[in-house]
């Protein structure tokens, strides 16, 4: 199986505080890993490194064969291949739906606005929420705002789809539309890394499941191995907890 | 009190011209002022730590002093160094110079409204850093600095009339010039009140259209309209899309 993503020992500290402590994993091609782990264990770093929006102080990442790690001037190049979802969905509020989905084709890629506008008009439909593409987002749920911000990163026909905590912003009832949609595009083949509480979710569209502790990957596993109860004790205590 | 006499300075020539000049100076001063606190701005946003003791040092020095000090100062002081600027260079560039420390916290304060979520979310698209600031965050700072902007175009047009003390024939300089060749201080400053009023609600007006421009939904609506109008076929931009 090839590789994707190849991380390679990557370590990173705000401070005196170690937030990455020499983590390695590899995502293959349409794979779909889920990361867990209690909050501050570095998730969310781990996730923000790899489109370099948080530079490592050591160890490599290596994309589709090319390593990317040093990369700062064509550091945009790499992340239009990556899409990304925000916990806080980060809409642009002065743009309506159509018109989020729409920018990075039209101002980073030069595509006419109306070949732009079909576009989002699809990516809308697949995101289940059509109607809404003239609504500003004010106007939408959570569950709606995430949607519409999971369109607005595949406009630009990523390669890989980084989750931070897609759910965690929202109510209980909306969680299900925005994870329906997430399993949908990996089951279509869509890399993705997501990072989430959701064991449901995990269950369901994962293939591997990474557990981190204290900016530690402690465990990578299948999904059938992890779900199967064949995990380290740490792995087991974490999940304990969350399934209280 | 003549109506009459108020109606004539009104229509003058004089009065015409030194409302001009007001206006003139305004825009020029506002102009000068806004793209001055925009580096001023940006600077500060930047984080480099010369770069903000220079900004610091800006902003004490011009808004620790009075404008009028500022005016005066700039249009006595400077021809001792050689350098010779007319009155009205030296009205623009004390009022600039001054106005550009107040915009630079205004458009400071909107581009730190505009939360950092944001910006991570346009590069995670893939846009350049300037990109980000010109498609992400100028556009949502914008609206959130338009009212205090407003304030200080409004402000501004009356400040200028600071700058009669170095002969600068604006507004108040001529109603006052006529006002004691006449002996008619009533009639020549109720003239100038009424052009005073006039330009600031001229300002007000400009800016709730701008207002309207910068409302996305507002924006919206009125393209709601123009295209029920295009598929009524009212319209002849029609088959543009």
């Amino acid at each position: 199986m090839q590789h994707l993503l190849e991380i390679v020992g990557i370590s990173k500290s705000f401070g005196s505080i170690q937030v990455l402590k020499t983590c390695s994993m590899t995502v293959a091609a349409k794979e779909t890993v889920v990361v867990i782990g209690p909050s501050g264990s570095g998730k969310s770093t781990l996730l923000r490194s790899i489109n370099l929006l948080e530079p490592v102080d050591s160890g490599d990442i290596f994309f589709a064969g090319e390593n990317i790690t040093r990369e700062r001037k064509k550091a945009h190049l790499l992340r239009q291949q990556i899409g990304m979802v925000f916990q806080n969905f980060e809409l642009f509020s002065h743009l309506s739906a159509a018109e989020n989905v729409m920018l990075a084709p039209v101002k980073i890629l030069g595509m006419s606005r109306a070949d732009a506008h079909d576009i989002a008009v699809e990516l809308l439909r697949k995101v289940q929420i059509p109607e809404k593409a003239d609504a500003f987002p004010d106007e939408l749920s959570g569950g709606q705002q995430q949607r519409v911000a999971i369109a607005r990163a595949l406009a630009m026909r990523p390669k890989l789809m980084l989750y931070d905590e897609p759910t965690s912003a929202l109510d209980p009832e909306m969680i299900r539309e925005v994870l329906d949609v997430m399993a949908e595009l990996s089951a279509e083949g869509m890399t993705s890394i997501v990072v989430t509480h959701e064991m449901g979710f995990a269950r369901r569209a994962a293939d591997r499941i990474v557990f981190m502790e204290c900016g530690e990957i402690i465990e990578s596993a299948s999904s059938e191995q992890f779900f199967a109860g064949t995990v380290s004790d740490r792995s087991r205590r974490f999940l304990d907890q969350i399934l209280h | 009190m003549s109506i009459e006499l108020v109606l004539q300075y009104l229509v003058s020539p004089s009065f015409a011209r030194g409302a001009g000049m007001t206006l003139l100076l305004t825009a020029t001063s506002l102009f000068f002022g806004v793209v001055i606190g925009l580096v001023l701005a940006l600077i500060q946003e930047s984080r480099t730590r010369v770069g903000q003791l220079a900004s610091l040092a800006y902003l004490w020095l011009f808004r620790g002093t009075p404008v009028l000090f500022q005016v005066i100062f700039i249009y006595h002081v400077l021809p001792s160094f050689g350098i010779k600027l007319s009155a009205f260079v030296c009205a623009v560039l004390a009022l600039s110079l001054n106005e550009g420390a107040y915009m630079a916290e205004i458009l400071r304060s909107g581009l730190q409204a505009v939360k950092k979520g944001q910006r991570t979310a346009g590069l995670a698209l893939g846009m350049t850093g300037s990109q980000t600031m010109r498609h992400v965050v100028i556009p949502q700072a914008a609206r959130i600095v338009l009212p205090p902007i407003g304030n200080q175009m409004i402000g501004m047009l009356k400040l200028s009339a600071l700058v009669s003390v170095i002969a600068v024939e604006e507004l108040l300089l001529v109603a006052n010039q006529t006002a004691s060749a006449d002996f008619r201080y009533f009639e020549a400053l109720t003239a100038a009140g009424i052009y005073y009023l006039a330009m600031t609600t001229a300002f007000m007006g400009l800016q709730i259209l701008i207002e309207t421009a910068l409302d996305p939904k507002k924006r919206q609506r009125l393209r709601r309209v123009s295209l029920t109008e295009r598929m009524l076929g009212t319209s002849q931009s029609f088959v543009v899309r």
